[in-house]
């Protein structure tokens, strides 16, 4: 009879009490701490320059202060994000401190303790009295973070702090009760692929779970090339112990003996942190050989892509692990049967393995009721583009897209008007904000024309075309077409041509057409799925935009003014102010001169239409106006000045 | 193993060879018995020689193509598919032009102009003093901090084209700043 002591559950409960024991004297803290979001955002947006600013600070003031690095919490917009826990007070949560704001904060915060400084503060982590809390800000009241919970507050280098909020406590109760609970469990979840696709997740691991065939391997596909995509990328950096447990719950599930981590070598802090992670937890036997004495043992390693979007595609992924070029393999025989080597191989999602420890954790029941019937769970949106307050959103599936832009997010910047969403990236599609009470789950965007993807949303006000957003995508679907099919080669270049001479007003309108015919072609003759949705880009915005097509066509006129051909620029001699030089110093190609009234106009040979010149006129001036057709341009008889005035000037 | 290969180039591809490329390779020679000959090690090969050398000289292909007994056609072929790898070293300063959507839309190709304009180099090349190299990238996932740009290691958040001429005129006072420390440390030890 198997003695108590010797159990996983048991043995992980002494490893998570040390770990607790560990945590609490960190948060008991006598001393103030300070955690810096030290993820790739919050490094774009200077966070380690940051903690330099509390270095110097503390020592300027001698003080102590322990400093943290922890992950992201999402919230781009607010980036570089700063948590301080000062005893006395809860912790505390401030937005964009820079390294000036680091010593103020220091100074008045720390030093005596008398000003948390209000106005760096966005709320308090804790319920607390003289605090607003988070939860008093619709960002935090929508969303619903299962899989995010704990994304920003922990520390993703250090093993226990994953382990007191939990962590491994769903890995131990799956090797206490076995694979085939740990199957079912998940299968009666209705966890469905978060890669895009959608296909579920429990069915896939059954498939392979049949298989005799030994070894087998899970891989965890971190391969996230879509542009405007990077939830992957902050799971993997900010809870890396979460995606391994994961993994290991699945290569139990699964029978899998080998775990491996397919990160994009453009993540290379995300590699750094998961191979740390997968050390760490080796050393606590929560991975590797006789995983907490239960007998089941677990290899994990790190495999860097090299940049292919291709190999987002499981064959294609085999195929690049195997030393060859990443192109899409026919399916049946389907990995989970016969992938690496002939093995049976189950490739998931960073997202969809993320997910499986709560759901161990809390059961299927809590699972399904979040979400919809047929999309059970949460979806992760990396919102960006022109809203208010762009970064990582969870929320339940089922939220329409207006809600998720308009409530969650903010709304548009500057008091624009939505005019569209992208979503789903270079697979997905554009839709109208016509169509914003659209619900968001795999199967009703299908319906619309876009596609889940893996969650890129980049929404766009008037100032975007849509026409050119049509020619971005196929030009980037058509730079990574494997070349492996005709129609997704050669096809995806003409559908680039033929846009790109609509965006310079070279277009007909027998080019619609045409792009919609190559379209359906393509869309029939490719293999895998990069050239079966390649063309949903260019049917959307034909569908739901096909106005903007014809004004580009026969008005020569890009309506959003963002074509450059199509447009010009000139300075309202009426708003520009004498002896203002601020568009002269920015112009980069010296298009901006001065007239024979001492005010400034635009050389339209030597303007390159960069659009700097708008961006920085004085706000009470705004005498740089936009047109399109360029022939717009009204005569306003300007001359410049001649050699003698500019001489007296 | 090198001398071979270079006798089998003609006159003016050993000619394009400098010493600089040559040590390199001589590097490359002794580093490469430490990987197993796997075909499927291929991509941690060249990985590994890309991190270690900025860059895959041409002769570099020739010699994994022979340690992992494949031909020459196969390694060539796979280090032209994926987009990390480059064949011409790159500049001290490399700058990344982001061009995923949300920089796109927000002006990430006026931005890829104006490097070209002031550096005078097209994207994909270096500058002839070795200082600058520009690429476009498909999407470094700083989206929120569109436009964005990496230059070196570091990410730049928010660029505007004006911007353009702060960044490069700050590398170039940095590389001011340390050739006067260099002169001044020169002068202490002397």
């Amino acid at each position: 009879m198997m003695q108590p002591m010797n159990s996983a559950k048991e043995k992980l409960r002494l490893l998570a009490d040390s770990a607790r024991e560990r945590v609490r004297e960190l948060k008991e803290s006598p001393l103030p701490v300070i955690y810096v979001g030290c993820a790739t955002c919050g490094r774009a947006a200077g966070a380690l320059a940051t903690i330099a600013g509390f270095e110097k600070a503390l020592q300027e003031n001698g003080l102590e202060a322990q400093i943290r690095q922890v992950g992201c919490l999402g919230h781009c917009y607010a980036e570089p994000l700063v948590i301080i826990q000062n005893p006395g007070f809860p912790p505390l949560l401030y937005q964009k401190i820079g390294a000036g704001e680091a010593g103020i904060l220091v100074r008045s915060f720390l030093k005596d303790g008398s000003d948390p400084c209000y106005e760096y503060l966005i709320g308090a982590l804790e319920a607390d009295e003289n605090f607003p809390t988070l939860m008093d800000y619709p960002r935090y009241l929508y969303e619903n973070r299962v899989v995010m919970e704990h994304c920003g507050l922990i520390d993703p280098e250090e093993i226990d702090s994953y382990l007191a909020v939990g962590g491994y406590a769903a890995l131990a109760q799956g090797l206490e009760k076995g694979g085939a609970w740990v199957l079912e469990e998940v299968k009666a979840a209705n966890l469905r692929g978060r890669g895009g696709a959608g296909f579920p997740a429990g069915k896939k691991w059954e498939i392979a779970r049949e298989v005799e065939k030994t070894p087998k391997l899970l891989i965890c596909n971190g391969d996230e090339g879509d542009p405007g995509a990077y939830m992957d990328r902050t799971l993997l950096e900010s809870n890396p112990h979460q995606v391994l447990e994961g993994l290991a719950l699945a290569a139990l599930a699964v029978g899998a003996e080998r775990g491996l981590l397919y990160i994009r070598a453009e993540y290379p802090l995300a590699v750094t942190i998961m191979e740390r992670a997968i050390v760490a937890a080796e050393e606590k036997n929560l991975l590797g050989a006789d995983i907490l004495g239960s007998g089941f043992s677990l290899e994990v390693s790190v495999f860097q892509g090299s940049g292919a979007f291709v190999c987002g595609e499981e064959t294609a992924l085999i195929q690049s692990l195997a030393g060859n070029r990443g192109m899409p393999q026919p399916r049946p025989p389907y990995p989970a049967v016969e992938g690496l080597n002939g093995l049976p191989t189950v490739i998931n999602n960073v997202k969809t393995l993320s997910t499986v420890p709560s759901i161990i954790r809390r059961g299927w029941q809590w699972f399904r009721a979040i979400g919809t019937e047929d999309s059970p769970g949460t979806a992760i949106f990396s919102v960006v583009g022109e809203v208010e307050y762009p970064g990582l959103v969870e929320v339940p599936m089922g939220v329409t897209l207006e809600h998720l832009v308009l409530d969650v997010c903010g709304g548009i910047k500057d008091g624009k008007e939505f005019k569209a969403v992208q979503i789903g990236g270079p697979s997905g599609g554009c839709l109208p904000a016509a169509l914003a009470d659209t619900v968001i789950d795999f199967d009703s965007l299908k319906k619309v024309g876009a596609m889940m993807g893996s969650g890129g949303l980049v929404v766009m006000n008037e100032d975007t075309c849509m026409v050119e957003v049509a020619r971005y995508f196929t030009d980037f679907t058509q730079g990574e077409s494997c070349g492996k099919c005709t129609f997704c080669r050669i096809g995806t270049r003409h559908l680039r041509e033929l846009l790109h001479s609509i965006t310079l007003g070279e277009g007909s309108l027998d080019d619609l057409a045409d792009l919609e015919e190559l379209s359906q072609a393509i869309i029939k003759g490719s293999l895998c799925s990069l050239g079966k949705t390649a063309p949903n880009p260019v049917l959307t915005t034909l569908r739901f935009f096909r106005d903007e097509y014809l004004a580009h066509i026969e008005e020569k006129r890009c309506p959003a003014k963002m074509c450059r051909t199509l447009i010009a620029f000139y300075i309202d001699l009426e708003a520009c102010a004498r002896g203002c030089d601020a568009c002269v110093a920015c112009c980069p190609t010296d298009a901006i001169f001065t007239t024979s009234n001492r005010k400034k106009a635009i050389d339209q040979l030597k303007c390159v239409k960069c659009g700097e010149c708008v961006y920085v006129c004085p706000p009470e001036y705004d005498a740089v106006r936009r047109v399109s057709p360029p022939e717009m341009i009204p005569d306003q008889g300007v001359e410049p000045l001649t050699e003698k005035e500019e001489s007296q000037a | 193993m090198l001398d071979q290969l270079l006798a089998a180039l003609n006159a003016t591809e050993r000619a394009a060879v400098d010493e600089e490329e040559y040590n390199i390779l001589q590097a490359i020679v002794e580093e490469l018995p430490a990987f197993p000959a796997e075909v499927s090690q291929l991509l941690p090969i060249l990985q590994s020689i890309q991190k270690k050398h900025g860059y895959l000289p041409r002769l570099a292909l020739n010699m994994v193509a022979s340690h992992v007994r494949t031909t020459i056609a196969k390694v060539y072929g796979i280090a032209t598919f994926y987009n990390q790898f480059r064949f011409n070293p790159p500049g001290r300063n490399p700058i990344k032009v982001c061009l995923g959507t949300a920089c796109h839309v927000k002006g990430g190709e006026i931005l890829l102009e104006n490097f070209e304009r002031r550096l005078e180099i097209k994207e994909g090349e270096t500058s002839a003093d070795r200082e600058y190299s520009l690429e476009r990238v498909a999407c470094i996932g700083c989206c929120a901090l569109a436009p964005a740009v990496v230059v070196g290691e570091k990410v730049e958040a928010y660029v505007t084209p004006s911007k353009v001429e702060g960044i490069i005129t700050e590398i170039e006072v940095r590389k001011e700043m340390a050739a006067r420390e260099q002169v001044k440390n020169d002068a202490a030890n002397e």
